[in-house]
């Protein structure tokens, strides 16, 4: 027993210390409020480090942020693990920070550590990837466009490029990615106009978002499907990946070895990630909108919430400096811009 | 002498980050904060307790943080059945100790190492919680959330519930013939068989010991997400392999104390913090850590041989 | 062959001769036997040129890699850092491009092996005069690596057009065999493989390899630096990942700082264990290594031509490795794992 006592005796001093620390911290210490005159500080919270995607929306978040002369911050886990921004949030929350928008890594496993922040009256935006189903758990929503439409879209640009005739099949990213189902499920229902009749989604492949699983996965589509004439990729490491292998093999269409017309390709990526593919002809033409429009919105609506104390709710519309009027949809999404589609003629005007 | 000296180190080297930080920046140091961070990390903590145990009997344990989850997702099934609260803690810490037991029997009866059986269920126990509840998730009944913030003499519950079971491994491992036995197995094994150690059951306890260690730690992850996912704590296992050696575990087997293993895991969780307040860039956060850990031992063991000469 | 009676036995000393012979890789052939033949009964286009084509695009990455790793493992080590070093070399690499895109291919090689050299040796000279186990050492570079990785890259992904077709080209082109290409990646791997094992066959260190991993404390009685092999090991170990981090860069076109070579370490150990080698050391071949990473190839290309639904996908990979594991027991029985 006395060597027990000994062992944990050290413990115990460190447990007296913090509570002792206690008692003198953190009564004089004042609670997280923003005092007059004081600059607005936010925080933009992205999936993971690395990540080109949102990279360009820290950029637009940034370059705003400076023209509105508050205090801002990028801080990104090192990995999109669905737990893996709720240390990232605890202590920005602890550093004072009146703001954070987040590009959330899971759409309910953050659903307690947001709630406690919004306790302590942090204003929590969400910028890109939003808390699909547990929207009541943030403030504002920004999404980069309006989701009901891509599905569409998408599905349109395929439609064009084969003569909205043949067999297609999707690569997306994870089972669990919600924007990716959300797409998909548009995809799905953009196919029953019928317009769409005669093109049938043979299947739904998944690459996890990693090169060597969407490139064996797309692999997969080709080997199972012969009649295959087209995939589309919303995901940009999955597209990324389904070129490299049409290009390998050769059968997209117009390509060396194509059976028939060749396969087509398309999705949603960046344009400086499918710069290559498009000029070699492997990819006719994707989609996407502009990324660092979310930031830059993100950062208006976060100035206009905190150091103007407005609140929004669905119906109310504001002006933002660049980027016109903007009106706040159900569930408080705001939608920041459109879907620009990309090919030969115009993806060298891109930077991003 | 040396080995305990040793020991000693991480416990210096929290308390010199702590005193050190604070003084530097004090506005960011509030010790309510701290405790209500530190609930961030008592499931590895929990973890990082059984590992001590597998990595003395010289063993390792990688499917850790899939048996937690796994745990976790099939709590959330039950929940859903209608099993109340007090059914399902009794039937997540069977679940978690039995799918360790599993791991145990593995590596003893059928002499496979365990590295390599714990890589396989590592997949598998993963594999298991996705089919079960793909990708959707389960949403824990209100009465069960929210442990973390429930508090007890201004201690949050987790850190209370860790505290106990840390001193309870300290008993088991320190003052009891199974402590020893593991020990025994860790540092000779064939010479525990010739003195009637039962090496077997000693390799299944200590694998279902650590199973039940998920199995509660899926209870507190459960209840602090509000959520049940199949892709929540990826990267777990390795977390709490880290804080066993940091805290004096030799991964040879055979030595390491829960002290050790439990001031290691007050140096990370304070480091981590400290680091996140600061606003280190994640880069910078992981690069660091690494250091830590091999600074950490290569100390450790210039320590030691600094003894072993001073004995000399 | 090898029979352990009684418990806690350590393997007999094992001579290099007994490196090259066939029984150790019977466990991964029949493995991969009866997953070819079950995948083919249910789904016949298994046998097509684009699924075996896709099979031998899986493995080149994963074999030097392993190459690489089964040097370790046989000196009596492991190494986890694998991934981040691949990660780290395929950055580097990608950034000597984007400067000078009109690198020929040898120099990019080169430059891939040298980087994967210099963390490697980071390692061996941690593990081997700083006297720390190899699994805590290369746990903590795992992160460490990957963190720096980073720093190298900004943040920024080295994109397809910072990396020239003569490259990529490596990953579509080759030699043509009937209707299936052998790719240049994949004759590489195997040039890499037939030099691995010229020099665990013949050269001296190679040997010395085995005599320190089959039983250390007699390979230093007989004079054998320990700490040099060893050293010498993670070196090599570290620069077959470097290159491993240029062909990935090859094989798809960009190179990402976070998630280049994730994950790959668990694969690369698998792919090493499955093929007969064993975990403690000393003892193990390049053949059954290669079959081991030809196995877990046609694993990754089954569940997909299978069409088996994403979310049974790991579960059929863990049950597949654990039967591995299992059948392989026999040999591989042992009471303690490092």
């Amino acid at each position: 027993m006395k060597r027990i006592a000994k062992l944990f005796a050290p413990t115990a001093a460190l447990l007296v210390c913090f509570a002792g620390c206690n008692k003198e911290e953190s009564q004089p210490s004042p609670p997280a409020q923003p005092a007059k005159g004081v600059k607005t500080k936010i925080v933009f919270i992205p999936k993971n480090t690395g990540n080109p995607y949102f990279n360009q929306v820290a950029k637009g978040f940034e370059e705003a942020a400076q023209a509105l002369n508050i205090e801002y911050d990028t801080q990104a886990p090192a990995t999109a693990d669905a737990t893996s921004q709720i240390s990232v949030i605890k202590d920005q929350v602890q550093r004072g920070v009146d703001v954070i928008v987040l590009s959330a890594n899971s759409p309910d496993a953050l659903n307690e550590t947001l709630d406690q922040a919004r306790k302590k009256g942090v204003v929590v935006i969400t910028v890109d990837s939003d808390l699909t189903g547990n929207e009541s758990h943030r403030d504002v929503g920004v999404l980069p466009t309006d989701f009901s439409k891509i599905g569409l879209a998408q599905i349109d640009l395929l439609g064009k490029l084969i003569d909205y005739e043949g067999e297609f099949a999707i690569l997306s990213a994870t089972t669990d990615a919600p924007n990716q189902n959300a797409w998909i499920a548009g995809m799905k229902d953009a196919l029953k106009n019928p317009r769409f009749v005669k093109m049938k989604l043979v299947e739904i492949a998944y690459g996890d978002d990693e090169p060597q699983k969407s490139s064996t996965e797309t692999e997969g589509l080709l080997t199972k499907h012969a009649n295959l004439r087209g995939i589309i990729s919303p995901t940009s490491v999955g597209l990324a990946a389904a070129a490299q292998v049409l290009e390998n093999t050769g059968v997209y269409a117009g390509g060396p070895k194509a059976k028939g017309k060749g396969i087509v390709l398309t999705g949603l990526s960046t344009p400086s990630q499918m710069k290559k593919a498009v000029e070699k002809g492997v990819v006719a033409s994707f989609q996407l909108w502009n990324p660092a429009d979310m930031g830059a919105i993100a950062a208006h609506l976060a100035v206009k919430m905190r150091a103007d104390k407005l609140t929004f709710k669905p119906g109310d519309s504001l002006e933002i400096p660049g980027h016109g009027t903007i009106t706040v949809g159900d569930k408080n999404i705001v939608i920041a811009g459109s879907l620009i589609t990309f090919d030969k003629s115009n993806i060298g005007k891109f930077d991003f | 002498m040396g080995l305990k000296k040793m020991l000693f180190i991480p416990l210096i080297a929290v308390l010199l980050a702590i005193v050190g930080v604070t003084r530097s920046m004090p506005q960011l140091m509030d010790v309510r904060y701290l405790l209500d961070s530190s609930t961030l990390y008592v499931e590895t903590g929990l973890l990082a307790l059984g590992m001590t145990l597998v990595i003395i009997s010289g063993n390792i344990d990688l499917s850790v943080g899939s048996n937690l989850v796994l745990t976790a997702c099939l709590v959330a099934k039950l929940f859903e059945r209608g099993w109340s609260i007090s059914l399902v803690l009794v039937a997540a810490c069977l679940l978690g100790t039995s799918f360790g037991a599993l791991n145990g029997i593995m590596v003893a009866k059928f002499r496979l190492p365990s590295f390599l059986v714990t890589l396989g269920t590592m997949a598998l126990y993963r594999g298991a919680a996705q089919a079960a509840l793909g990708p959707a998730s389960i949403k824990l009944p209100g009465g069960f959330k929210g442990i973390d913030q429930a508090r007890l003499f201004g201690l949050p519950w987790p850190v209370l519930i860790f505290f106990a079971l840390a001193i309870g491994f300290a008993y088991l491992l320190h003052r009891t013939f199974l402590g020893r036995w593991i020990f025994s197995v860790g540092s000779n094994e064939r010479a525990s068989v010739y003195s009637g150690v039962p090496t077997d059951r000693v390799k299944i306890s200590v694998f279902a010991i650590t199973g039940l260690m998920a199995g509660i730690g899926a209870l507190l992850l459960d209840s602090r997400l509000g959520v049940a996912r199949y892709d929540v704590a990826r990267g777990i296992e390795l977390d709490s392999i880290t804080i066993a050696v940091l805290g004096g575990t030799a991964i040879q087997g055979g030595k390491g104390t829960v002290l050790g293993t439990v001031s290691a895991l007050a140096l990370v969780a304070f480091a981590k913090t400290a680091m996140g307040v600061a606003n280190v860039k994640a880069e910078y956060q992981l690069t660091a850590m690494g250091l830590l850990l091999v600074l950490a031992v290569l100390l450790t063991n210039l320590a030691g041989k600094f003894s072993a000469r001073a004995i000399a | 062959m090898r029979q352990y009676s009684g418990s806690g036995k350590q393997a007999p000393w094992n001579t290099w001769q007994e490196a090259i012979s066939i029984h150790r890789e019977r466990t991964a052939l029949a493995l991969i036997g009866l997953v070819c033949f079950a995948t083919g009964l249910k789904e016949p286009r298994f046998f097509q040129a684009q699924s075996v084509e896709s099979v031998l695009l899986w493995m080149p990455l994963i074999t030097v890699a392993a190459m690489g790793e089964l040097i370790v493992i046989l000196s009596g080590g492991i190494d986890i850092s694998i991934g981040s070093m691949l990660g780290f070399s395929g950055i580097g690499v990608g950034l000597i491009f984007k400067a000078n895109p009109h690198l020929p291919i040898a120099a990019a090689l080169s430059a891939g092996f040298a980087i994967g050299f210099l963390l490697g040796t980071t390692n061996g000279v941690i593990i081997s005069w700083g006297r720390v186990p190899p699994l805590v050492v290369t746990i903590a570079t795992l992160a460490s690596f990957r963190g720096l990785t980073f720093l190298l890259s900004r943040g920024d992904q080295i994109d397809s057009s910072m990396i020239p077709d003569s490259l990529t080209s490596l990953a579509h082109r080759g030699i043509p065999l009937g209707s299936l290409t052998f790719s240049w990646l994949l004759v590489f791997a195997l040039g890499i493989c037939f030099l691995t094992a010229l020099f665990l066959r013949f050269s001296r260190l190679g040997r010395k390899l085995f005599a320190v991993g089959g039983n250390a404390e007699a390979a230093y009685l007989r004079g054998i630096s320990i700490s040099r092999t060893t050293f010498v090991a993670y070196a090599i170990c570290g620069a077959l990942a470097g290159l491993a981090g240029v062909m990935y860069a090859a094989r798809f076109g960009f190179v990402n700082p976070g998630s280049a070579g994730q994950n790959f370490e668990l694969t690369v150990i698998a792919a090493v264990v499955i093929g007969g080698t064993k975990l403690t050391g000393g003892e193990g071949s390049v053949l059954g290594v290669l079959l081991g990473c030809l196995l877990l190839s046609c694993i990754n290309v089954a569940l997909s031509v299978l069409g088996i639904e994403a979310n049974w996908q790991m579960l059929t990979y863990g049950l597949v490795i654990l039967a591995a594991i299992i059948t392989d027991g026999a040999r591989t029985r042992s009471r303690r794992w490092a």
